[in-house]
């Protein structure tokens, strides 16, 4: 399987074969399901202990829902999801709650996640009243300890959310996933909705935590420049499905899947020397619909190669395959060819 | 080449209840016929404001144009009547939004809408138009361009829609063509395309562009000259070499150490510009990046006049600021 590590008492989370479907219905009164929005359609990937794994793709290609079906905020149509041993899709109330605590999750919109009528305090104070952690003075030693942490002045712990910057509310909600001493955090686009230097200043403090509290990352973002920067592995999506795996300087400089070549080039460099020479992969076209992916493999219809190489990919789901050691690419030959 | 356009010390101010925010104070810039610049800066430091002001598009009230001239082609825009800004808009200036799926209009199709500015300054008639409209789609590489020009907005992608609007801004042949954040809300492969057919078409037709962004990416790529600007003031302007690889302005070399690339083989860590933007609320006396700037301690910038854009080499403005100038001021 996908792992980062030969040792596999390192693995973290194991995903084996996730499915997410997303039933469509038709009909007021009887309910038919008609189709199936196919948001994640068999993904198998491993994060190993005190790693960032990142999940780079296009909006829509399921990127978010993976990171929802891992923590069981969706539960998922199919496939199997281990956290430290334990299968979470088995799991049901009382007891997917205690390994909830383990598992954190950091918002896109740091305007819309944290709740304007809770202050500070409140907010970070939640998820340990939640799990029942850390009574009276021992909780507010505990806010002030987790302020400090992510850089908030703890003299604000009785502020609300819109005395805050946009950068200091990503504080916030750093804070209440570090709240509950979690081992894995899944952080889907942190960074996003931040300009450029406070941008910075987050990834900087995300990375650490890490050596600080021996976190792990689940990364999701679109920009690749950021996941990059952040990743210790890179997961490349396409409509639902994984089409590259590696290490993140491999998957830079020896790109194999077409779709990543073009992502890849697609991303211009903050540099006008290279850009002058840079050349650049344009894809034709848009996303096919998650609604009715093209069968076989998901990207041949915008691969330029499709049907060149006499391959079978519109009638057989490319399997992962690893060409070298830790890089995995979906096994279609025309997408793999130059 | 040519000057096109001049903007001399533009002031845009809004008046709210809360008091006056000082959204552009004091900008003179300019663009030469062709060439693509760029006014990069994080938001709120008054990009967006001094590209709608070029085309009098600021909302008033609240806001106003308290001093300043734009001079275009030798006519200061700031004294044109409405009736000779409405010939301008979109004919010989035109713009392309942020939004692409709020700026086009829903209930009329794609040819209505590219159609009616070339009806309206070409003077062309409805079939012409419409021939018109079908080449211009060609061009932005719409498939199908004749079966889709009865369309509705809604039965296209962001990416397309975006190309719609290059087609209906190019249509009547600007000279200049303001892109207010053009690829902002669209992926990445998509955010190429769109580019690509820009830079382009604005070469093969010799438009100057005047492209507003925060990804330093896209203004690596494409331009020629590069505004950088700081709350409502530039503070360093020069060509986009210059900008990337000699900057000579604090917040600039800051901003350029910041953006993480994906060429870096070696994890370095990202530097940051520590604090927070000012609010443009508050009256800014002198250098207004003296709060962050990492070396402050013998200079009187706050207390002395605004910096003031001084050429340090042909062609290189900074702002005037000497701790902000300092070279040792590259944050750690």
């Amino acid at each position: 399987m996908v792992t980062a590590e030969s040792n596999p008492n390192d693995t973290l989370v194991s995903v084996k074969d996730l499915k997410m479907y997303f039933p469509v219905t038709e009909g007021l009164l009887i309910q038919r399901h008609t189709a199936d929005v196919k948001a994640v359609d068999g993904l198998t990937f491993d994060v190993a202990k005190n790693e960032t794994l990142g999940l780079v793709g296009e909006s829509g290609c399921g990127k978010s829902t993976t990171g929802r079906a891992i923590l069981q905020l969706h539960r998922p149509t199919a496939g199997s999801v281990e956290f430290d041993g334990v299968e979470l899709t088995d799991l049901k109330g009382s007891e997917l709650r205690r390994f909830r605590r383990r598992m954190q999750m950091i918002f896109q919109d740091p305007f819309s996640s944290l709740n304007p009528r809770m202050t500070v305090s409140q907010i970070i104070g939640e998820p340990m009243a939640i799990h029942g952690l850390y009574k009276g003075q021992e909780r507010r030693e505990r806010i002030e300890f987790i302020m400090n942490a992510v850089g908030l002045n703890p003299l604000f712990a009785k502020r609300y959310p819109h005395e805050f910057s946009g950068g200091q509310r990503q504080r916030i909600g750093i804070a209440r996933a570090l709240a509950v001493e979690p081992d894995f955090i899944v952080c889907d686009e942190p960074v996003s909705a931040l300009d450029v230097s406070i941008q910075a200043q987050v990834v900087n403090l995300l990375e650490d935590l890490q050596t600080e509290f021996g976190l792990t990352y689940l990364f999701i973002a679109h920009d690749l420049s950021v996941v990059k920067h952040i990743s210790d592995r890179i997961a490349v999506m396409y409509l639902g499905h994984i089409v590259e795996l590696s290490e993140a300087n491999e998957l830079y400089n020896n790109p194999i899947h077409a779709y990543t070549k073009a992502l890849l080039s697609a991303v211009p460099i903050p540099d006008p020397v290279v850009e002058k020479t840079r050349e650049r992969i344009i894809l034709e076209g848009d996303v096919p619909s998650p609604l009715n992916p093209p069968a076989g493999c998901v990207f041949r219809t915008r691969c330029t190669r499709q049907g060149t190489t006499g391959c079978t990919c519109s009638d057989t789901t490319p399997e992962l395959t690893e060409v070298s050691p830790g890089h995995w690419v979906a096994n279609c030959e025309c997408c793999m060819s130059d | 080449m040519a000057r096109l356009l001049d903007v001399n010390n533009l002031k845009t101010h809004f008046f709210t209840e809360e008091g006056v925010v000082r959204a552009v104070d004091g900008v003179t810039w300019h663009v030469d016929e062709g060439e693509t610049l760029a006014l990069v800066g994080e938001s709120g430091c008054g990009k967006s404001v001094t590209a709608m002001s070029i085309l009098r598009l600021i909302p008033s009230p609240p806001g106003r144009i308290v001093d300043g001239e734009i001079i275009f082609e030798g006519q200061n825009l700031l004294e044109a009547s409405d009736e000779e800004m409405r010939a301008i808009r979109g004919n010989r200036i035109s713009m392309v939004f942020q939004e692409p799926m709020t700026s086009l209009n829903p209930v009329l199709t794609i040819g209505q809408q590219i159609r009616e500015s070339i009806i309206l300054h070409l003077g062309l008639n409805d079939s012409e138009a419409t021939t018109r409209s079908i080449e211009l789609l060609e061009l932005v590489g719409i498939p199908d361009a004749a079966g889709r020009i009865n369309d509705y907005p809604h039965q296209f992608s962001g990416g397309m829609r975006q190309r719609v609007m290059i087609a209906m801004a190019l249509s009547c042949n600007p000279k200049l063509l303001i892109a207010d954040e053009p690829t902002t809300a669209l992926d990445v492969t998509i955010q190429a395309q769109v580019m690509e057919i820009m830079g382009n078409l604005s070469k093969d037709l010799g438009t100057a562009v005047l492209i507003i962004t925060h990804n330093l990416g896209v203004v690596a790529r494409y331009a020629d000259r590069v505004n950088v600007m700081y709350a409502g003031r530039i503070i360093e302007s020069s060509t986009a070499e210059n900008v990337f690889h000699n900057p000579q302005h604090g917040y600039t070399v800051g901003l350029m150490a910041s953006v993480p690339r994906l060429d870096d083989e070696e994890h370095v860590r990202l530097a940051t510009i520590e604090g927070q933007p000012p609010l443009l609320i508050d009256e800014i006396h002198g250098c207004a990046f003296q709060p962050r700037c990492p070396k402050d301690e013998s200079c009187f910038c706050s207390s002395e006049g605004t910096p003031e854009l001084t050429e340090i080499s042909p062609g290189h403005w900074v702002a005037d600021c000497p701790c902000c100038m300092s070279r040792d001021t590259v944050p750690a």
